[in-house]
Formats: structure tokens, C-alpha cells, sequence
């Protein structure tokens, strides 16, 4: 682990001279401040990754994020789960009976759900609460000095704030997609139930006769992608705030748009290549 | 603007208890983009004493500080803490020697998520690691007394006043048993009965746990209950440095602006 620990220290060295130059050089242009915060961005998730593998991991503090993302992010996933079955159901209903095709619905509605439908808007819906959350909490942090108190404190404030809670994400997000996922069934089988009648292990066992565990495998991969990037960019903006008030409205905003962008983005890329494979 | 010449030089050492000094800052430059905060400032903090920084707002007082302890790397000069060059440490280094200082952040900086007894043990879990949990409860009951909000032990930060964190913030920083303390404005935005409190509690820590402290404020009831010394910083540089007695016969304006 020393060798490249040693490179990313030098990485860090290496951008704080180029950054320095640029400061004396005046204010930077639009490029340049672009690609700086590009830089300033891997630099943050080089860290993140290398303090994740180093020793003294913060478990109580994990453990607390977990409980904070997952535990108390459920009301407002299981509202949305439900919702995101009923609405499916009753506005693919009409037209698949139209075309003589009602028994196709269970399997319709768990295969959009599962492979798309639950993992971006469950994402999306996380990106909202947990990334602005983190980015408002970490900004509010910097601007009342709590960061700098950790660091003079000998605590590491990247392993204790940030690895904890881009691992927690990464973690709960993708649980939190599949309990959607649950629940978006069980409003599906409700809203099939409004104009018709179908018991539940009707319902269940119509719509996993449509469903393959290939559907299910891209569907998880990206949700581990959607977590992490919530928790990288949630966590980056509030960690990098500036130092007044309107930095943490300002981090917590751009988080939160930030990290949506990138879930649409990573969906995209994560269904192309597991397309390559799948199909 | 005053164009006055520094008239009391080379006081050092005077009212402290050695003449070793514990910081040694030679001839310190700090700039933010264009903006030079600190142009060429070079002062030393000697073991016992009490030495106060003051300044305008704006004149690097914190800038210097955050240096110190290097929140915050500075572009030129040398600072010497406790015989180590502090930017010649390694990230290991650094954080032996921070465990030898304490800074009492000008906001408290108390963590809003933990209660009283968790902001305490935080540094006491990461700087003393050996110690058993009976010994931390110990340490946080003492600390505690000291400041006088024993009571105020599970409470969360939200629920205590301004001048009631800063007490616990001052808790927090003395409970590793720091050689040095800096202190960033201590006495910002507390009432005048507060803020003598404060300033007697930074007189009975420096008693008690035989600290060398440099205080940057503004307050000059402050530096008068507090300071063994005074350095005052105006445009990046040492402007006078003398005793407070020096200070408050000074015929500067700049000094008089602020001792009046």
C-alpha cells in the first residue's frame, strides 16, 4: 500500500505547486477553473479511496450513517416506491388491454421496475434528502471551523466524514433500491386491483415469470454506482464549501443537482456496457 | 494613516518563566491569491507566558495562527514549534505535534451531532488511546469542573448558550493536556461579564496546567486581564511589541485607537 499512497502524495504536492502558479498568475479563466475543479474532484476521490483502505476505520461513525441513510431515508422511499407501481400500473393497464395483453402487466411493470424505473428514481429521490443533507451538513461544518477542529484534534477529517459516509451510500442506497423495488410492486398489485381482481401470489408469481436474474444484475451494479456518487458529490461539495453561510446553501444545492446529472449519466453508461454483456 | 515608527522593541521574555521559547516564528509570509496578508513576521512565545496578538480585523491575526498549527501553509519563513520546523513534518509528524497543542477556534467549533461528553472524548479517543473508558469519564468530569458545566455533560451543543460553548470548547482543547494553547479570539461575541469569565478561565488553565499561550484578539479587556506580552500586527507586519503597561503609555494613534 506504501507505493501508491506515496503516488497520490505526490499527485496532491504536484496539483498544490500548479495551483499555487495559477493563484499568482491572477484569476483563473473558465477553462482553467473548470479543469481545476476537475483536478480538485479526483484528487478528492484518490483520497477518499486511499484513506478507505488505511488503518483505523471509523466504525461507530459508519455505523451512524448507515442508521442516518438508510433507517430514516425509508418513509420517503417506501411513499415513492408505492407510488411509482400504482402510477405504472394504472397508465400501462388501459393500453395493454386494448391489445388483449392484460396478463403481461405484472411482468411489464416488474421488469421496468427493476431495471430501470426503481434504481433512478429511488437514485434520484437519495440524491434529493442524502446529497444535499451531506453537502448542507459538511458545508456547515467547514464554515464553522468543525473540519479544522477535527484536523488539530489528530483526527483524519476525510476518513471520519467522508469515507464513512461515501461508504454508507454505496451500501444503503442500493438496499434502499431494492426495498423500492418491493414496494413498487406491492403498489403495482394494488393499482391492478382498482378495476380488477388478482391475488397477490397471482400477481407475484405472473410478474417473476417475466423476470430473469439477468434483470436484476445490471439493475444492482448500477444502483452500488448511483450510491457512491451520491456520497462522493454530496460529500465533495460540502467539504469543499467556502467559508460563508451562502457556501452551505451553495454546496447543498449543487449537490444535490450535481449528483442527479451524474446518476442520469452513470444510468446511461452502466446500461450501455452491461448491454454489451447481457445481451 | 499612521505612518508612526514602532517605539518599544525587544521585550521578550518579559513577565514569562523562561527564556526558551516554545514558538519561534521567523520572518512568516502568507498570501491569498494577490492579496498579501503576511508580508514578513517573525515573533517568539516563550515557555509560561501568556502573549497576546492584537490587531485590526483584516491584519492576519488568525491567518498567523492557522499557520502555527498549519491549518494553513504559509508561502515564506520558518515557524518553530517545540523545537520541530513545522513545515518540514510529515502528515505523522504533524500529528504528534498537534497532540502537544490545543486551539480554541474563534466559532467553538463544537460538533453539532455529538453531546457535550462526545465532543470531549474525540480528541481524548484519537491522542491518548490507551486510556480506559474509566479514565476518559475522569478526565471529562475534571475537565468539566474546571470550567465549571459539570452539569452540561449530555447535553448537545444546541442547547447551550454562546459563552457556555465556549467554555466547553476550551474544555475540549485542554483535556489532552496541551504544552501550548492557541487561542483565536476566545472572547468574540460574548457580553462583557462573559468575556471577563473567559479570560479568567485562560489565566487559571495557564496556572493549572503550566501552558504557554498565544491569544489573537481584539479585545483589550482581554489582553489586559490576560497578556504577559503584546505584540500588535498592522499591514501584515509587527507594528510594536512591548508590555501592556508599554502599550497603554504609547503616544501612537494607532495604539491609542485601541487603548483609549
Amino acid at each position: 500500500m506504501e507505493k501508491p499512497a506515496a503516488g497520490i502524495r505526490q499527485m496532491l504536492d504536484l496539483w498544490s505547486a500548479a495551483r499555487q502558479t495559477i493563484k499568482l498568475s491572477g484569476k483563473p479563466g473558465r477553462i482553467s477553473s473548470f479543469l481545476m475543479q476537475m483536478a480538485n474532484a479526483v484528487l478528492f476521490i484518490g483520497s477518499t479511496i486511499k484513506e478507505t483502505f488505511s488503518r483505523d476505520f471509523e466504525f461507530k461513525e459508519f455505523s451512524r450513517q448507515c442508521f442516518q441513510i438508510g433507517y430514516k431515508t425509508l418513509p420517503l422511499v417506501s411513499i415513492t416506491g408505492i407510488i411509482m407501481g400504482l402510477v405504472l400500473t394504472i397508465q400501462s393497464r388501459p393500453v395493454l388491454v386494448k391489445f388483449g395483453a392484460a396478463t403481461m402487466l405484472p411482468g411489464m411493470v416488474a421488469a421496468s421496475l427493476i431495471r430501470e424505473m426503481g434504481p433512478v428514481i429511488t437514485a434520484l429521490i437519495c440524491a434529493g434528502k442524502i446529497g444535499s443533507g451531506m453537502g448542507a451538513e459538511l458545508g456547515s461544518m467547514r464554515v464553522t471551523e468543525q473540519i479544522d477542529a477535527m484536523e488539530v484534534s489528530s483526527a483524519n477529517p476525510m476518513r471520519f466524514l467522508v469515507v464513512t459516509r461515501v461508504l454508507a451510500a454505496t451500501l444503503m442506497i442500493p438496499l434502499l433500491i431494492l426495498y423500492a423495488d418491493a414496494l413498487g410492486m406491492l403498489g403495482s398489485w394494488a393499482g391492478a386491483n382498482i378495476k380488477g381482481d388478482v391475488t397477490l401470489v397471482l400477481f407475484f408469481s405472473q410478474a417473476f415469470a417475466h423476470v430473469r436474474f439477468i434483470d436484476f444484475l445490471p439493475a444492482v451494479i448500477k444502483s452500488f454506482f448511483f450510491g457512491g456518487v451520491i456520497g462522493f458529490v454530496g460529500c465533495y461539495k460540502g467539504y469543499t464549501a467556502g467559508r460563508g453561510t451562502e457556501s452551505v446553501g451553495i454546496a447543498a444545492n449543487s449537490a444535490v443537482v450535481l449528483s442527479s446529472l451524474l446518476v442520469i449519466i452513470v444510468d446511461l453508461i452502466v446500461v450501455q456496457i452491461t448491454d454489451l454483456f447481457v445481451s | 494613516m499612521n505612518t508612526a515608527q514602532p517605539e518599544i522593541r525587544n521585550t521578550a521574555s518579559i513577565g514569562t518563566t523562561s527564556d526558551k521559547p516554545v514558538i519561534e516564528i521567523i520572518s512568516l509570509k502568507k498570501s491569498f491569491g494577490v492579496q498579501e496578508v503576511l508580508k514578513d513576521v517573525s515573533l517568539q512565545l516563550f515557555d509560561g507566558e501568556n502573549l497576546v496578538v492584537l490587531g485590526r480585523s483584516g491584519s492576519g491575526k488568525s491567518v498567523l495562527i492557522k499557520c502555527i498549527i498549519r491549518l494553513l501553509d504559509p508561502d515564506g519563513g520558518t515557524i518553530t514549534v517545540l523545537g520541530e520546523e513545522v513545515s518540514r513534518l510529515n502528515s505523522a509528524g504533524l500529528g504528534e505535534l498537534r497532540k502537544k497543542i490545543g486551539f480554541l477556534f474563534q466559532s467553538g467549533a463544537l460538533y453539532d451531532s455529538m453531546t457535550v461528553r462526545q465532543n470531549l472524548e474525540f480528541p481524548l479517543r484519537r491522542m491518548r488511546k490507551n486510556l480506559t473508558q474509566k479514565e476518559m469519564d475522569g478526565k471529562v468530569r475534571e475537565v468539566l469542573d474546571h470550567v465549571g458545566l459539570s452539569d452540561t455533560v449530555d447535553k448537545m451543543p444546541s442547547q447551550l448558550s454562546g459563552g457556555m460553548r465556549k467554555r466547553i470548547s476550551l474544555a475540549r482543547t485542554i483535556i489532552v493536556d496541551p504544552k501550548i494553547l492557541l487561542y483565536d479570539e476566545p472572547t468574540t461575541g460574548l457580553d462583557p461579564a462573559t468575556s471577563d469569565e473567559i479570560s479568567s478561565l485562560i489565566n487559571d488553565v495557564q496556572k493549572k496546567y503550566k501552558t504557554s499561550s498565544l491569544i489573537i484578539t481584539h479585545d483589550i479587556q482581554c489582553a489586559r486581564s490576560t497578556a504577559n506580552r503584546v505584540i500588535m500586527l498592522r499591514d501584515g507586519k509587527v507594528y510594536l511589541e512591548g508590555t501592556v503597561e508599554q502599550f497603554e503609555r504609547s503616544t501612537d494613534s494607532l495604539i491609542k485607537s485601541f487603548f483609549k
